[in-house]
């Protein structure tokens, strides 16, 4: 038997008045995924999610969690997602033990599975110490893990995450993190975020949007993969600039190259191959041979940072030449 | 159905976790202790069997609270949830929309009626000094609330229905206090002298929330103002329950 993937997105568009927010978008999301939206605010990350979580209906296109229509199957899908909006609105005048409890029974949990349950989502989340607080007292990220609390209580499949650690100090942001990755281990996790290392950190695959379309659609090992092809190779030589560049110059290998002073009698060499080359074995040999001494000789992988700024200029440049 | 109870016991324990609850209680019950002191006042100056129910509802006090409280007390059930975001919540939790509307009025309906209690308390206070039984007649008291029962229910969709328009609390207010006071000032027209063959004055006497209202405090219920409440009542749930589907419609 086939195992469905949770979400199945298919060439989903949302128009508001004026401005279309989501166009064209297709992804799918396996079970036991942990996914990361993300792209910069206003790329249609939120509108996605609420589209996926039945808040808002789709101009066109299909939706599918679990094998249900978000829009014809609504209530079927509302049982198996557990949603935590943006900014993570809560009752702050509710205790929290009250707060999850309501929760509980308002998603269709018996009185005693819905005891049960909130109990075991405050272990989960580190709740137990304040669970007779008011929600409107406690510190952001409390709020938080009330939050997280309210997404799992009734076991869902999926988890839809809408930017989690916004607003939180290094030490909540690290805290809530691992509770994230502790969730990937038995359900499906969907997070919209625009802070790259969370994705790096959290996420087994990414899908980077921008003005409502899918840009790049990868692991994050394989993106680095990608971008590292054709990466800048950086040598740090001691050699004289005149003898540098007539042997890159002679190096068909070689696109172009920049030369630098660095500290000492040595300089710095950042050569860009052309096509996918590894420069780093030729580069060793020439300085083997001509006898030069060699202190550094690397080639850089991009971290998620430069593939997100390269993909998204990639695209606002074409964007622009459209215009034109 | 569970969802329905859920909400209905969230939204009352709402008033009473915030301050608005005491407030709304508080001044209610301020008002009614001036219309007891006015009781007092005219039993005291002359003897009368008029019931206290009818005593209390000349006294005009009735008009002033519900025109006031009940926009204060609708205000909060949409607008407040879509302001602090809650209503998203609500909405992807796997309860349908018109449980939503009809939990949201009947939360607003129980309190609303809470508040009408102590003016219980001030004619059973009235009834056992006086000792004077036709003061207080189990089945003018019963038609007295049955009054405040279906206008109160009226005027609570009224102020779901401004509450569901906007997330903003004090432009809910106004939009429900603005219905509830329309209403009533066409009420008043009734008592405008015109032709019994005028439409317009048959329409009148229809509507006459006031003149619905003596009546039951006088313990008549006529058929004609329960269907117009409840039908009425109906119909602004009704819309109510379009607006907050119109969210689908965009």
């Amino acid at each position: 038997m086939i195992v469905r993937p949770i979400i199945e997105v298919k060439n989903l568009t949302k128009r508001y008045a004026g401005h279309t927010a989501v166009s064209n978008l297709t992804f799918e999301v396996g079970r036991g995924e942990v996914v990361g939206l993300l792209g910069p605010n206003g790329a249609g990350k939120s509108t996605t999610m609420r589209i996926l979580a039945c808040f808002l209906p789709a101009t066109s296109g299909t939706a599918r969690v679990a094998g249900y229509d978000v829009f014809a199957e609504a209530d079927q899908v509302r049982r198996r997602i557990g949603y935590m909006p943006e900014n993570n609105p809560l009752h702050l005048d509710m205790r929290v033990r009250d707060y999850l409890r309501f929760r509980a029974r308002l998603k269709g949990l018996t009185r005693r599975r819905s005891r049960l349950r909130t109990e075991v989502v405050m272990e989960r989340c580190g709740l137990k110490d304040v669970d007779r607080k008011i929600i409107g007292h406690l510190s952001k990220g409390y709020r938080q893990r009330v939050g997280l609390a309210d997404a799992l209580v009734h076991e869902p499949e999926l988890i839809i995450l809408d930017e989690p650690t916004i607003g939180l100090d290094p030490h909540q942001i690290r805290q809530v993190r691992q509770l994230i990755k502790d969730l990937a281990r038995n359900h499906s996790v969907l997070i919209s975020t625009h802070i790259l290392s969370e994705v790096e950190m959290t996420c087994s695959r990414v899908l980077i949007m921008q003005q409502g379309r899918v840009l790049a659609a990868d692991t994050t090992q394989n993106l680095q993969q990608i971008m590292s092809d054709g990466g800048q190779v950086i040598a740090e030589i001691a050699a004289t600039t005149e003898d540098l560049r007539a042997c890159w110059e002679q190096m068909a290998e070689v696109e172009h190259f920049n030369i630098a002073p660095a500290e000492g009698s040595y300089q710095r060499c950042a050569l860009t191959p052309r096509g996918s080359f590894d420069l780093r074995p030729l580069v060793y040999e020439q300085a083997r041979l001509r006898g030069w001494p060699l202190r550094e000789l690397s080639r850089s992988l991009h971290s998620l940072e430069d593939i997100f700024v390269h993909v998204t200029r990639a695209q606002g440049d074409g964007e622009g030449e459209e215009g034109r | 159905m569970q969802a329905y109870l859920t909400l209905v016991r969230r939204e009352l324990g709402g008033y009473f976790n915030s301050l608005t609850g005491y407030v709304i209680i508080a001044s209610v019950l301020l008002l009614l202790g001036f219309s007891f002191t006015d009781m007092l006042v005219k039993l005291n100056a002359t003897p009368t069997y008029v019931p206290l129910t009818e005593l209390f509802y000349s006294s005009y006090y009735f008009w002033l609270i519900l025109l006031l409280t009940a926009p204060i007390i609708t205000m909060r059930t949409f607008a407040l949830e879509k302001f602090s975001g809650t209503y998203e919540t609500l909405m992807t939790a796997p309860v349908g929309d018109l449980q939503v509307v009809l939990a949201k009025f009947t939360g607003t309906l129980l309190f609303y009626l809470l508040t009408w209690l102590p003016l219980l308390g001030c004619m059973v206070v009235v009834r056992y000094y006086t000792g004077e039984a036709t003061l207080l007649e189990p089945r003018t008291t019963l038609t007295t609330y049955l009054g405040i029962l279906l206008i109160g229910g009226l005027y609570m969709a009224f102020g779901c229905f401004a509450s569901a328009l906007t997330r903003s609390q004090i432009i809910a207010a106004m939009i429900g206090f603005a219905l509830g006071l329309t209403l009533f000032l066409l009420s008043l027209r009734s008592y405008m002298p015109a032709p019994p063959t005028d439409w317009g004055a048959k329409v009148f006497a229809y509507i006459a929330v006031g003149d619905h209202m003596e009546s039951f405090v006088r313990g008549i219920v006529d058929t004609r103002p329960v269907v117009f409440y409840l039908t009425v009542t109906g119909f602004f749930l009704f819309l109510t329950l379009k607006v907050v589907e119109s969210r689908r419609w965009k």
